[in-house]
């Protein structure tokens, strides 16, 4: 069992928890992801790591409740425990590797929108711990989805924050901020890493490929053993099939066929969104909400 | 009961028909008076044929003549001597090739059903809760074994019974490795079957760990150097699942045969409560031969789907066991074999429609020794399906070997290892299963396991 040390809500529907497991966080580096199930019976849920705490020995999480499973984690307490917890899967960041004196003088530019807040934080951390200040854009729907604004404040070179309804900082989408940037205040960058949705990400690559700007992006298919044992977290880049438990989770974001992974990433809504909402609403719900498909079966 | 010594005493089985609709066991094995009444047929051989046709060298005659004595607990301590997954093997090992496939009874009639013997024993057992014996003394060495599956779990029992100090590591959340994800209940049901028997190899003092990811979560390096282990078993199975490369296998609706089978079996998708998702197909085709195509498509069938075997040689190359191809073809699994997929076809949503096919003749025998398949001109067609699943086998996964200093990997990334003792490339690491052999049978995987446990023996009181 993984105890849970911390939890709290840190936005609408958005929850942080630090967890007890030590292997992981002996081991993790910026990039990597985990596993947990909630009880005996749970299903296998893929999240990014958002902290780590070598001494203590805990991993931080951040999750937003998109279904039935996340609906039941965020129930969950401090005090309360996650039945298993595993990783660090995936490979850490490829910058974690480089050498460190040439990674000084590269200027990289993160771009975050709303819940790739929490991943890209361990990477302008691990920067920033080693005398480099990364520029960081975040990106939230509204002022009240915007998360870990302070914590990211201190550890980045230059914070922007955008909101699409322009009800906090600059006003629109990441990519606007990334044109303006890039094309009106003269800013140059050597690399970007674009965590997020994948519909951003997608659009992120389109923006950067109009200033060369290699672009790194952490893509988050439907994933089952997270070990490379499935492939049902498979996607295609430059043309090769690639499993995004063990080739990723990071890819070069330019050769990344997004369409088709965003397309895959439905494989499971329809039945997600039904027990979702069989969850709340118990036997009642037979399709016709217009939300969880289950009208078109 | 009167028999004809000739022929195997039956076993009873579930009605097909009802079977191909539910999840319980396919066979229910031998009752004590059945068991003893089959026992009677075995001559007893001095130079008994069947223990050098298995893996792990069980004493047959010995666990044989004990059940012909009526004494099974006697029994089941002769056959736990040698194999440490007895309820396991007696369902799923190929003894037609094996054992049973070396008994002399089977010159003239039909060999002794040693694969139903050893389950009966094995399941008394356990109903009468008779667990194997532990070692005598403890040695003050400690060993670390990578996977539970039947390499490992067979590797560190053999190592506990000799005295040495066992933790296995487990990447899954569930011990049992491809006994857990890969094989289906009605195969070899979970709770009864595999858990006991791994409850077993806890008893004889071995360790479990689960969700530790051995290349992530820790290394090899580490766990010698400062965890404090003597030495490691490598048992990580088999890998990556392969898929053939055409066009549309990212459609909707394409599965590996892994994925298929480790929602149905470890997560348990077949049973509505779970939480995990599953495709309920209508037409199900399974691309492959082997027998984890054959537990994918009675996996499908069990879900409701009309399911076709597409295998692109003849009926007599199909590499699965025969008795799960009997099963499947009495369950109702359409087989179309010479036939080979060219293009999986989606419909305006990206969800499989369709599975365009060729059809095959045989050639001349291949580097493999069986006749090539070749395309017959102008055959194709397309099998309408609206769900693919790709049982083609596996490759290595990289996660222990780009890890480990010093552990060589072959042309095809499979662990090195010596075959006699399972010796790897680096200091006291030893290797088994299908992360040395690619993809193979649970009883070659415990046969090395075994053979492992005996080199890290020799190597440990050397040292």
């Amino acid at each position: 069992m993984y105890k849970i040390i911390k939890a709290e809500e840190l936005t609408t529907n958005i929850y942080l928890m630090d967890v007890e497991a030590p292997r992981v966080a002996k081991s993790c580096q910026p990039g990597q992801f985990i596993i947990v199930r909630m009880d005996e019976d749970g299903e296998r849920i893929p999240l990014t790591i958002c902290d780590y705490d070598r001494d203590k020995g805990t991993i931080t999480i951040v999750f937003q409740v998109v279904g039935a499973a996340t609906e039941m984690m965020k129930q969950l307490q401090t005090g309360d425990s996650f039945h298993d917890f595993v990783g660090p899967l995936g490979c850490a960041s490829e910058f974690v590797s480089e050498d460190l004196d040439s990674l000084k003088n590269k200027k990289i530019l993160f771009v975050a929108g709303g819940l790739g807040t929490a991943p890209v934080y361990p990477q302008v951390k691990w920067l920033h711990e080693r005398g480099i200040a990364a520029d960081v854009i975040v990106g939230a729907k509204t002022k009240d989805l915007l998360i870990m604004e302070e914590e990211m404040k201190a550890v980045a070179g230059n914070l922007y924050i955008t909101t699409d309804d322009g009800s906090y900082g600059r006003n629109g989408m990441v990519t606007k901020v990334i044109d303006d940037l890039i094309g009106q205040e003269g800013k140059q960058y050597d690399v970007c890493v674009a965590i997020g949705p994948m519909i951003m990400m997608k659009f992120v690559c389109l923006t950067t490929q109009k200033y060369d700007l290699p672009t790194i992006v952490s893509m988050n298919p439907i994933m089952v053993d997270g070990t490379g044992m499935c492939g049902a977290c498979r996607l295609t880049v430059d043309g090769e099939v690639k499993f995004a438990c063990v080739d990723g989770p990071e890819f070069d974001g330019h050769k990344v066929d997004f369409d088709q992974a965003m397309k895959r990433q439905q494989m499971y809504k329809t039945r997600e969104g039904r027990a979702f909402l069989k969850a709340k609403e118990g036997n009642t719900h037979h399709g016709g909400c217009g939300n969880c498909g289950g009208n078109e079966e | 009961m009167t028999t004809d010594v000739l022929k195997k005493v039956p076993v009873r089985e579930q009605d097909a028909k009802v079977r191909a609709t539910n999840f319980e066991e396919v066979c229910l094995g031998y009752d004590k008076e059945e068991a003893m009444c089959e026992a009677a047929r075995c001559i007893n051989c001095k130079n008994a044929q069947c223990i050098k046709g298995c893996p792990v060298a069980i004493d047959i005659p010995g666990f044989i003549e004990k059940v012909n004595e009526g004494d099974i607990a006697a029994a089941y301590q002769v056959i736990s001597e040698a194999s440490a997954l007895p309820a396991v093997c007696g369902r799923v090992c190929p003894q037609e090739s094996q054992c049973e496939g070396k008994c002399i009874r089977g010159i003239k009639g039909e060999p002794i059903s040693i694969g139903k013997l050893e389950r009966f024993v094995a399941d008394w057992a356990r109903e009468n809760n008779i667990k194997p014996e532990g070692a005598k003394e403890k040695k003050n060495k400690r060993v670390a074994v990578i996977g539970s599956g039947p390499a490992g779990l067979t590797c560190a029992g053999d190592l506990a019974k000799m005295g040495y100090e066992v933790t296995i590591f487990e990447a899954l959340h569930e011990p049992g490795g491809v006994l857990v994800y890969g094989i289906p209940e009605f195969r070899l049901p979970k709770q009864d079957v595999v858990a006991k028997e791994i409850d077993n190899v806890r008893a004889l003092g071995v360790k479990i760990e689960t969700n530790v990811v051995v290349g992530k979560s820790v290394t090899i390096d580490e766990l010698l150097e400062e965890e404090g282990f003597d030495a490691v078993f490598i048992g990580s199975g088999a890998g990556l699942p392969k898929f053939m490369g055409i066009p549309g296998e990212q459609a909707l609706g394409v599965f590996s045969a892994n994925e298929y089978l480790t929602r149905s079996n470890l997560m348990k998708a077949f049973d509505e409560e779970s939480n995990t998702p599953i495709m309920y197909g209508k037409k199900v085709a399974v691309v492959g031969g082997g027998n984890v195509a054959m537990d994918a498509a009675r996996t499908a069938l069990r879900l409701g789907a009309e399911v076709h075997i597409v295998y692109r040689r003849s009926e007599e190359e199909l590499p699965a066991r025969v008795e799960e191809v009997h099963h499947a073809k009495e369950e109702g699994i359409i087989f179309d074999l010479l036939t080979n997929p060219t293009e999986i076809l989606e419909d305006e949503n990206g969800w499989v429609s369709g599975m365009r096919c060729v059809r095959m003749e045989l050639g001349e025998p291949d580097a493999s020794g069986r006749r090539r398949p070749v395309v017959i001109e102008g055959s194709e067609f397309v099998m309408e399906v609206d769900t693919v699943i790709m049982s083609l086998g596996t490759s290595p996964n990289p996660l222990i070997s780009s890890t480990t200093k010093g552990l060589d990997v072959n042309k095809y990334k499979c662990i090195v290892a010596e075959e006699d003792f399972g010796k790897t490339t680096k200091e006291g690491v030893y290797a088994g299963g299908d992360a040395v052999t690619g993809a193979a049978t649970v009883i070659l995987a415990m046969g090395a396991g075994k053979a492992a446990a005996k080199g890290i023996d020799a190597y440990l009181s050397g040292k």
